[in-house]
C-alpha cells in the first residue's frame, strides 16, 4: 500500500511541476464560465443562462476534451519510464509491477480529479455568486453529478491510456494510438451508429439500440448528464437514447465497469511486458 | 572476504527468440568480492545482470541470489539489500535531485533523512534543490550512484558506473567501492574495459557473444593469456647480449623486448647489470591487453570454424 501511495504521490507532484494540473484547471474553468456566461450568445443575449442548458452544453464539449486530456496526460506513463530507463530501475526495487502501475494510475487519476473539481467547481461558484436566477441549492446536485461523471470519464481514458502505454515499446507509437482511440470513441462510434440507423432506415430493434450506446463510455457520460436534465431539446443520437430511460445508478455502474475493464487489461498486459 | 555465497549461477542460459544471449554461464560470488564483468556491446553483460536481478527468467539453469531464486515474488524483499545502477538512466526532470532520491528511498523503505547525506557523499549537496533537468551527464550519473547506495546494499550491480565522471569523481567512486568492500558488500562492475579498474577488482570475467571467454584474477588471466611483458631499455652505449639482441626492436627511444612472463625474472637479472643501461621500464600486460587478447583469440576461433 505504501509503495502505491509513494508512486501516486510522486506522479501527482510531477503533474503539479510540469503544469499539467494548472493547464487542465484553466481549460476547464474557462470552458465552464464561458459557456455559462456566453452560452446564450447565439440567441442574441449574454449573461448567465439557465443551469440545465449550461450543463448540457458543458457536457457535450467536455465529452471531446476530457478524453483527449486524459489520453495526453497518461499515454507515456509506462512507455516513457521504459525509454528513460527508470522502469528497469524501479523493477529492481521491492515493488511489484501491479503496485507501480496502480500507483501511477492513482496519481494521474488524482491529477484529473483535482483539476476537474477546481476547474468546473470554479464556474459553479461564479454562477452561484453572480447569477440572479440560480440558487446555491439548485446548483449543487446537478454540478455534483456532472463533476462526478466527468471525473469517471477522465479516469476511464487514463486507464485506456495505460493499456496503450503498457502494450507498445515506443512513445511516439503510443501517442499515435492514443489519437486514434480518441477519434474512434468520440467521433467514429457515434457516426457509425447514426449510419446504422440511416442505412437500415430506422429498422433497428428499438429495445436493443440504446444498449449499443453503453459500448462507448463517452455516450454513457452524455446519457448521465442528459438524463438529469431531461427537459432539454436534444438532437442526434441522444434524442433516441432519451426515450429509453436508464436509471442514474445503472449509468454510473456502466461507467464503473468501463473503468474496471481497461485497468484490468493494463495490469494483465503489464505483467507480461518484457524488460 | 567471507565464505558466504551471495550470487550463484549454474549453467544459466538465456535465449531470446532462438538467439542465445547468455550461454551456459557458471559464476559464484562470495561476500565482499568485487567482480569486473567485461565485454563488448551485445556480449551478454546486461543479460547476465538482468538474470541476477531477477528481471528476466533464465531459459535453463539455476540462479540463486542471497540463496533464493531472484525471479520469485518471495525474493522481492531481498531487493532491499540490493543496489543497481544501469547505463543511460535519466531521472524525472521536473523533480529536484533530493526529491528523486527521496522517492527511491521511500520505495526501498529507507528513512528519508539518509538522503541529504548520500547526496553529499556523491558531491551533489549544492545541487540538491535544483531540478534534475538542469543536471549535467556526470551529475545525473552521481545521482544514480546515490540511488544505488540507498540503504547500505549488500550486493551492488553497476553498469558503466564511471561514464561521464571526471577523473577525480572516478577516483572517489573507486574509493567508495573499496570502503563498501571492507564493509562486506559484494560488487559487480560491468563495463567495457576501464583504464585503472584492475586495482579495485578481485576477479574479472570476460564475455563475448554470450560466452565466458576468460575468468580469474588479473594474475591468473595473465598466466592464461601468456602475453609477454615488455621491457623498454634506454641507454646510448647499451649493448645487448646476442640472445636478447635478436629479439629486440630498436627505435629512437631505445630497445623494446617482449619477454614471456616465466622468463621475466631471469631476463631482469641479466639486463640490470648491463653496461650503459640508463633507464628501464617494464610493462606488464594490462587488463586492456588481456581483454583484447581474449576477444581476438575468440574471434579467430570463430572464423577458423
Amino acid at each position: 500500500m505504501n509503495a502505491i501511495l509513494a508512486v501516486a504521490k510522486k506522479e501527482f507532484y510531477d503533474g503539479l511541476r510540469n503544469r499539467w494540473v494548472l493547464s487542465i484547471c484553466i481549460i476547464f474553468s474557462v470552458l465552464a464560465i464561458g459557456l455559462a456566461y456566453f452560452g446564450a450568445a447565439a440567441a442574441g443575449k449574454v449573461g448567465f443562462t439557465s443551469l440545465s442548458s449550461t450543463i448540457v452544453s458543458l457536457a457535450s464539449l467536455a465529452v471531446f476534451i476530457i478524453p483527449l486530456i486524459a489520453l495526453m496526460l497518461a499515454y507515456d506513463g509506462i512507455v516513457g519510464e521504459d525509454e528513460n530507463g527508470t522502469l528497469l530501475l524501479l523493477m529492481t526495487y521491492p515493488l511489484s509491477r501491479w503496485q507501480l502501475l496502480l500507483g501511477k494510475m492513482v496519481g494521474h487519476g488524482a491529477v484529473m480529479a483535482f483539476s476537474t473539481v477546481i476547474g468546473f467547481g470554479s464556474s459553479a461558484v461564479m454562477m452561484g455568486l453572480f447569477s440572479g436566477t440560480t440558487s446555491w441549492s439548485e446548483l449543487l446536485a446537478p454540478y455534483a453529478v456532472f463533476v462526478l461523471s466527468a471525473i469517471l470519464l477522465g479516469w476511464i481514458f487514463i486507464a485506456i491510456a495505460y493499456v496503450i502505454s503498457t502494450s507498445v515499446s515506443e512513445k511516439s507509437k503510443a501517442a499515435g494510438i492514443a489519437l486514434i482511440i480518441w477519434f474512434v470513441f468520440v467521433l467514429v462510434f457515434d457516426l457509425g451508429l447514426l449510419g446504422l440507423l440511416v442505412g437500415t432506415q430506422g429498422d433497428v430493434n428499438e429495445t436493443l439500440f440504446p444498449f449499443l450506446l453503453l459500448l462507448n463510455p463517452t455516450d454513457i457520460f452524455r446519457l448521465v448528464n442528459i438524463t438529469y436534465f431531461a427537459e432539454q431539446d436534444l438532437t442526434g443520437l441522444m434524442a433516441i437514447a432519451q426515450q429509453t430511460q436508464f436509471s442514474m445508478l445503472f449509468l454510473f455502474a456502466g461507467l464503473l465497469v468501463w473503468l474496471a475493464l481497461p485497468v484490468t487489461l493494463a495490469l494483465a498486459i503489464f505483467n507480461r511486458r518484457g524488460l | 572476504m567471507s565464505n558466504t555465497t551471495i550470487v550463484e549461477l549454474q549453467q544459466a542460459e538465456k535465449k531470446y527468440q532462438g538467439v542465445t544471449a547468455v550461454h551456459q554461464l557458471n559464476l559464484e560470488l562470495r561476500q565482499g568480492e568485487v567482480l569486473g564483468l567485461f565485454g563488448h556491446n551485445g556480449a551478454g553483460k546486461t543479460t547476465t545482470i538482468k538474470l541476477i536481478l531477477g528481471l528476466i527468467a533464465a531459459t535453463s539453469g539455476q540462479i540463486q541470489v542471497f540463496g533464493q531464486d531472484p525471479t520469485l515474488s518471495e525474493a522481492r524483499n531481498l531487493r532491499r539489500k540490493l543496489g543497481f545502477l544501469q547505463e543511460n538512466v535519466s531521472f524525472y526532470d521536473q523533480l529536484t535531485g533530493l526529491e528523486v532520491l527521496q522517492y527511491f528511498a521511500r520505495l526501498k523503505g529507507v528513512p528519508k533523512n539518509s538522503c541529504p547525506g548520500l547526496l553529499q557523499q556523491v558531491g551533489l549537496s549544492e545541487a540538491a534543490k535544483r531540478r534534475v533537468k538542469t543536471y549535467s551527464k556526470g551529475m545525473r550519473q552521481r545521482l544514480g550512484l546515490a540511488q544505488a547506495l540507498l540503504g547500505e546494499p549488500k550486493l551492488l550491480l553497476l553498469d558503466e558506473p564511471t561514464v561521464g565522471l571526471d577523473p577525480i569523481a572516478t577516483q572517489d567512486f573507486y574509493n567508495r567501492i573499496e570502503t563498501l568492500k571492507q564493509q562486506g558488500c559484494t560488487v559487480i562492475l560491468c563495463s567495457h574495459v576501464l583504464p585503472g579498474v584492475e586495482k579495485y577488482i578481485d576477479r574479472a570475467l570476460i564475455m563475448g557473444q554470450g560466452k565466458l571467454l576468460a575468468e580469474g584474477s588479473i594474475n591468473e588471466l595473465r598466466q592464461q593469456a601468456n602475453l609477454p611483458a615488455t621491457f623498454h631499455l634506454q641507454g646510448d652505449t647499451l649493448i645487448l647480449p646476442d640472445h636478447l639482441a635478436a629479439k629486440a626492436r630498436r627505435d629512437d627511444t631505445g630497445a623494446h623486448l617482449d619477454i614471456s612472463l616465466h622468463e621475466k625474472m631471469t631476463t631482469l637479472q641479466q639486463v640490470v647489470n648491463l653496461q650503459g643501461l640508463e633507464n628501464m621500464d617494464i610493462h606488464l600486460p594490462s587488463l586492456e591487453d588481456l581483454y583484447t587478447h581474449f576477444i581476438e583469440t575468440h574471434r579467430n576461433q570463430e572464423t577458423a570454424l
